[in-house]
């Protein structure tokens, strides 16, 4: 289901981006001088910056931590241990 | 010229970096090339964006939004702002997990290891390090461009590219990964702090920014900059493909092998959106009110170069000493052109000098100076493409690196995620993303002037616009390069035989069953 939802907010965020519908409009300036078209984008950033903390708050891979942690396997030391 | 010395001392000061992380380094090939996988948070994350944020961030995205306008920023900024922390997130700590459990040093090293692929990560090799070359030319170029710029014309553009590849090359060549590491740190810190000092110099030079953007809107052929009218809607979806290049790049894909820990990537993950941000913002929106600049707008007709449109606002409206501080901030984003030459250098002693024997026979010591070598060589190569290329930035870097990486990623994806993947279908993607770039590579040289290269029932479908190819209304190749790649992934694995079952165990290992659901027989 978090998978699901976060999918979804991935999909709308990407959607979101193409702003097609104020291609023509610069008014209203924000804070008095910030296009509307650049200020929805800055927007838009710092929503992208609220999805990715959900994504780690709800589905964070905490399995690839041990793993990381876990002795090394390594046959590629050098690649020499490399199928060929 | 006081400008130019300040940035000569900055080059001192990121040289002495690359020199103390040397002494700090151990002298291994780990230490050398992944600093000894030790990166924690905050050197991770300004590293990683550092390593992201190029010549094509401040001087590209600035040229750009000058002739463009404002829809710049959507077009590469937060679109990646969403894409690459993402990619980061999904592909970036899989690669760590796989890279710090199985010894892996490169990209390739995986790929070869994932798919039991011995002559097929070769070729991926080689694909890599043709599409990193542009990149790394982009940041010499910019180097000799801004040092040019912001000595007023006194400092031949060959001669700064010379300095700045001279300049990278060293801490490359003594501080490794590590030395890397900590001057794209210090470059971030740097931008940061200086770039918002610049945006407040700038906005007063000018008048206060109201009265900028209200001039510009009261003028009908500067209004449109500050819409997105002259954004064509095609070209901005295809840009949404271009940040999957992030994954793909190696340089990115061995930084996220230098963690210490996965939880590194936590703060990576969500503050990298908010640093697009504060880089990227400035820089679009001063580009586009550079356009009403009398000042600029003349010596951009003068010179037919818009990338140095900062580097003019600089000069125009900051006090000299303060314009030298940013112009070293500028040059500081040109050089991220390190990690690349560095990657490079790595991709080349482990991929094919240790695989092919050269690590058993001549010892690390040889692997770690054979790096060595290789920095010098690829930054004089750089150097030489870097003098004699004429195209804009901007257009050099998307063309060629961020297409091909793009349509490089699905090969990470399967790698990463999809367990029937195979080295036939890993190979099918890569050739299919060298003939792609290849053919768009073709089609630019053999049409020099715009016009409709191909159509069908007077459906312009093959279009050679001024800066390069498009598709039907203007769709950029990276978008069927991307899905043809990941169609030739999905056929090529699915027509031939997965790896075998104890590397897919070591991969996707099986889930743990819990004792008390073991039947006792």
């Amino acid at each position: 289901m978090k998978r699901l939802v976060l999918t979804l907010l991935a999909a709308v965020l990407l959607g979101l981006h193409q702003g097609f519908w104020m291609r023509d409009a610069a008014r209203p300036l924000f804070f008095g001088f910030l296009p509307v078209a650049l200020a929805y984008h800055g927007l838009l950033t710092i929503a992208a910056a609220g999805f990715l903390t959900l994504c780690v708050k709800l589905a964070w891979p905490a399995h690839l931590d041990e793993r990381g942690r876990s002795p090394s396997e390594s046959r590629t030391s050098g690649g020499e241990g490399l199928p060929r | 010229m006081i400008e130019a010395v300040v940035v000569f001392f900055y080059l001192a000061i990121v040289l002495y970096i690359g020199i103390f992380a040397f002494r700090r380094g151990t002298r291994t090939g780990e230490d050398y090339f992944l600093a000894n996988r030790s990166l924690g948070s905050v050197v991770f994350l300004l590293s990683l964006f550092g390593t992201n944020m190029t010549s094509v961030t401040i001087l590209g995205s600035s040229g750009r939004a000058f002739r463009d306008g404002i829809g710049v920023y959507g077009l590469m900024a937060s679109s990646s702002a969403i894409v690459i922390p993402l990619t980061i997130f999904l592909a970036g700590t899989r690669i760590w997990a796989h890279g710090k459990r199985f010894g892996h040093k490169t990209p390739v090293q995986f790929f070869r290891d994932r798919w039991e692929a011995g002559a097929i990560g070769t070729f991926i090799f080689a694909l890599q390090a043709v599409l990193l070359v542009p990149y790394i030319v982009v940041g010499v170029k910019g180097g000799g461009e801004t040092l040019f710029a912001i000595s007023g014309g006194s400092i031949p553009r060959w001669f700064g590219g010379g300095i700045v590849a001279s300049v990278v090359m060293g801490y490359v060549f003594f501080g490794g990964m590590r030395g890397t590491a900590w001057v794209n740190s210090f470059q971030t810190l740097l931008f940061l702090s200086f770039g918002f000092a610049a945006v407040l110099v700038i906005g007063n030079g000018m008048g206060g920014f109201s009265s900028a953007v209200e001039r510009m809107l009261a003028d009908p052929h500067l209004a449109p900059l500050l819409t997105l009218e002259r954004m064509n809607p095609y070209v901005s979806f295809s840009f949404l493909f271009i940040p999957l290049s992030a994954i793909a790049f190696p340089h990115i894909g061995i930084f996220c092998l230098t963690a210490r820990r996965m939880s590194s990537f936590r703060s990576t993950v969500i503050f990298y959106p908010l640093c697009i941000l504060a880089i990227w913002m400035p820089c679009v929106f001063l580009g586009a009110l550079s356009a009403g600049e009398p000042a600029v707008a003349s010596a951009v007709e003068a010179g037919g170069d818009s990338d140095q449109v900062m580097i003019i606002l600089l000069k125009t409206h900051a006090p000299r000493w303060l314009a030298g501080i940013l112009g070293a901030g500028i040059m500081a984003a040109v050089m991220a052109t390190d990690s690349q030459i560095l990657a490079l250098s790595t991709m080349f002693t482990e991929d094919v000098f240790a695989y092919h024997g050269g690590r058993s026979r001549f010892g690390e010591r040889a692997q770690v100076l054979t790096g060595r070598m290789f920095v010098l060589g690829v930054t004089a190569v750089a150097f030489i493409v870097g003098i004699t290329t004429t195209q804009q930035i901007f257009d050099i870097a998307v063309k060629y690196a961020f297409t091909g990486y793009a349509a490089l990623s699905p090969l990470v994806f399967a790698a990463v995620f999809w367990k029937r993947s195979t080295k036939y279908g890993a190979f099918a993607g890569a050739l299919t993303v060298a003939a792609g770039v290849a053919c768009v590579a073709w089609l630019e040289s053999a049409y020099t002037v715009p016009g409709i290269v191909w159509q069908w029932k007077d459906v312009p479908l093959v279009v050679r616009t001024p800066s390069g190819a498009a598709l039907y209304k203007g769709i950029l190749p990276v978008v069927p390069l991307t899905l043809l790649s990941s169609l030739a992934v999905v056929c090529g694995s699915l027509l031939t035989r997965p790896p075998s079952s104890a590397t897919l165990d070591r991969y996707f290992p099986p889930p743990v069953r819990p004792l008390e659901s073991l039947e006792v027989r």
